[in-house]
């Protein structure tokens, strides 16, 4: 193998690498925040016991579970402007794609937690004479909440990884400032080693944090 | 929402999308088959005694878990000239990206699923007097494979949703399909619904099969 | 050696018939096509103490489940102090829909205790033995605690407080669910199978702790396999089979003189072994 590495091109346009890297962590935050906002509403309506409720939001988070997520990217930015008559900054259309697709795993993973407690539970709170609400908020959700850390830190990470298809929208996080050095430089297998050696290190950095939270969180066990 | 719907559109361009769409089953169902069975392999050394090749195994797992695969396709299309000397096409170095990714995951579903088996079933076959090899392969395996059905299928999942990446690299498959039309007739809306809702016939059925297989599992204890 | 809960024959019966603070009329439930309550009348005074037994099947705990609607009766009426809880819609005397509120009322003072205990594990047991108190009964904090002590010091686990539910034995987690029941200071205590998952070193505890409260004079309804312990403790025996009431009576009249066939049957497959 006679290639000659020479990362020197792409380390001296940190800036540019940096930049995304930001811009990588900002859309992520931004659509983590979201997505667990739609998240709880669609698994609050897919709890309810009334089926005009469930359905729509069960028809909801199937279609974004069985659709690649490139497509509500492109369909956000392209497609939902025509119909508005409007037009969508990439950020914007990149974080509404982000944030229903990844809500619609949340409200999986919120409705999985609920109903992983046991009906056990449920009536011996009941037998007490605890209201719908007072069970959920004393003994339901707090159970459930330890639950839900370890596929809510996994759904997470699939958002942060799929913050890299807004490049396709021209949004400049890591991926995008990576095609940029990269038109610059000619040296795509160190652009895109070093981006991926960014991903790693903050996805490994995450986890670490996501660990801490959860030990925390289920001390009492 | 006074927006015109142009189904004429559709039909006129849905031949289009059906060759992209089985471009999209000629990268999926291969990339899968041989991602799952490089997989094994992988799961074998994560679980043997040399260090060096449970070290190698992790490391690869986690640099394909731990990035985004958008990324490690662009990676493969650049690298795979450069360090094995042959100009690969984009079909074919999507099709080697996405497998490599599977195999990563595929190794953890494996490793999980050869983990699960309970000891009494390695003692039980190590008390016939069988040989490591014929354990595996015999006994162990043929368990597993059962146990992670449902597993393999959501993984099937997700790779069905990942070929849709390989639009970026300008594979003609569905979604580059879906791309091109949309910007030449300049009707995102009508082609974008459409492309989604092939790919939501396509991947569905394998979400329902996965939820089936997994319910009938938990039904069996 | 024996047990020092068992004998037991002089706990005090209610002598003047008192009011019944439940009643139950006509109680159907159905599981889907299974018919498993088949029209039970039924009430309970204060002081009585009422033993349930029957074959596993027989509908027992769900007729115990029905009284706090921990199941919902598909047909028939519960009252409480006479008043009929639910309000039957118009026309369809069969269907009867609970608002929320009456059912907490209800259970506030029909306290339950599980056979799986069903204790909060994210709770210690003193929180646990507050909780309805200061949730429910939105009493304060000092004077919950207060009340919650007193119980777990009742069923002796006063120096267990601090501790979570999953570091204690079957028997005392059972002992706490008591305790989180008493708390309550419920009218009526329903025990539903209380000893069937413990193990059986750790059956004695719970009894002796069920017979303390017998002897307070407390109202009692306990579903049971322990015959010999139902005998002792009761004041009224019960043996439901195929979702009715098939025998009724004194602990004398249905354990050792059973009038029915059935009743007979089941009491020798349950005494083979005990003489």
């Amino acid at each position: 193998m006679s290639y000659q590495w020479d990362f020197s091109p792409v380390l001296t346009r940190w800036p540019l690498l940096l930049d995304g890297l930001l811009n990588t962590v900002k859309i992520a935050a931004i659509a983590i925040v979201f997505g667990v906002l739609v998240g709880l509403v669609l698994a609050l309506l897919r709890l309810s016991p009334r089926r005009s409720l469930r359905l729509p939001a069960a028809v909801f988070v199937e279609f974004y579970r069985n659709t690649p997520p490139i497509v509500h990217f492109f369909w956000f930015f392209y497609a939902l402007p025509v119909v508005l008559n409007i037009s969508l900054d990439p950020l914007v259309a990149a974080v509404l794609a982000l944030s229903t697709q990844s809500g619609a795993f949340y409200a999986e993973v919120f409705r999985g937690g609920i109903r992983s407690i046991e009906r056990g539970q449920w009536e011996g709170a009941k037998a007490l004479g605890m209201t719908h609400t007072q069970l959920m908020r004393r003994i339901v959700v707090p159970q459930a909440a330890t639950r839900m850390v370890a596929p809510f830190v996994e759904r997470s990470f699939e958002l942060i990884k799929t913050t890299a298809l807004a490049s396709t929208l021209a949004y400049g996080e890591l991926l995008y400032q990576a095609m940029m050095v990269n038109s610059e430089t000619f040296r795509p297998l160190e652009v895109y080693s070093t981006v991926a050696l960014l991903y790693l290190v903050l996805l490994v950095s995450c986890s670490a944090l996501a660990r801490v939270a959860e030990a925390r969180l289920t001390a009492y066990r | 929402m006074d927006y015109a719907f142009d189904f004429a559109l559709v039909v006129e361009t849905f031949p289009i999308l059906m060759r992209g769409f089985l471009v999209t089953l000629e990268l999926w169902l291969p990339s899968l088959a041989i991602g799952l069975a490089a997989g094994l392999v992988l799961a074998l050394a994560r679980l043997s005694r040399s260090r060096l090749l449970r070290g190698g195994s992790l490391v690869y797992i986690e640099l394909f878990r731990d990035t985004p695969v958008l990324i490690q396709l662009i990676w493969f299309y650049y690298a795979f000239p450069i360090l094995i000397g042959v100009q690969l096409s984009p079909f074919t170095a999507a099709l080697l990206g996405l497998a490599l990714n599977t195999s990563a995951y595929g190794a953890e579903i494996f490793r999980g699923g050869i983990q699960s088996i309970a000891r009494g079933q390695w003692e039980g076959a190590k008390a016939l007097g069988m040989r490591h090899a014929d354990m595996l392969r015999r006994i162990i395996l043929p368990q597993v494979f059962k146990l992670m059905l449902p597993a393999f299928t959501n993984r099937a999942v997700e790779v069905a949703k990942m070929s849709s990446l390989a639009s970026v690299l300008s594979v003609h498959e569905l979604m580059y399909q879906g791309r091109l039309l949309s910007s030449t007739y300049y009707r995102p809306f009508e082609i974008l619904t459409t492309v989604a809702v092939v790919y939501f016939v396509l991947i569905y059925p394998a979400t329902f099969l996965s939820m089936t297989l997994e319910r009938r599992m938990a039904g069996k204890g | 050696m024996q047990d020092p809960i068992m004998p037991v024959s002089i706990l005090p019966a209610s002598q003047v018939p008192a009011p019944p603070i439940l009643q139950v009329s006509g109680l159907h439930k159905w599981f889907g096509t299974l018919h498993v309550l088949q029209g039970i009348d039924f009430s309970v005074a204060a002081g009585e103490r009422v033993a349930i037994i029957g074959g596993s099947g027989s509908g027992k705990s769900t007729f115990l489940r029905c009284l706090n609607f921990m199941e919902m009766p598909t047909s028939g009426r519960i009252a409480l102090d006479g008043t009929p809880l639910g309000r039957a819609s118009a026309g369809k005397p069969d269907e009867v829909r609970y608002p929320e509120s009456e059912l907490c009322r209800v259970r506030e003072r029909v306290g339950m205790v599980f056979q799986q205990f069903n204790l909060f594990p994210h709770m210690t047991v003193l929180e646990n033995a507050m909780e309805g108190l200061v949730t429910v009964k939105r009493m304060k904090k000092a004077e919950a605690r207060e009340r919650a002590l007193r119980e777990l010091d009742k069923v002796g686990l006063g120096n267990k407080t601090d501790v979570y539910p999953g570091r204690l034995s079957g028997g005392q987690q059972q002992r706490v669910a008591i305790a989180r029941a008493l708390a309550m200071e419920p009218e009526i205590l329903l025990f539903d199978e209380p000893t069937s998952s413990l193990d059986p070193e750790l059956v004695g505890e719970v009894l002796r702790v069920i017979r303390q409260l017998a002897e307070e004079g407390r109202t009692m309804l306990l579903v049971t396999h322990e015959l010999g312990f139902a005998y002792h403790f009761a004041t009224k025996v019960i043996f439901l089979a195929d979702g009715v009431f098939h025998e009724v009576g004194t602990p004398d009249e249905v354990l050792k003189h059973p009038r029915q066939e059935r009743t007979r049957a089941f009491l020798e497959r349950f005494t083979e072994f005990s003489f």
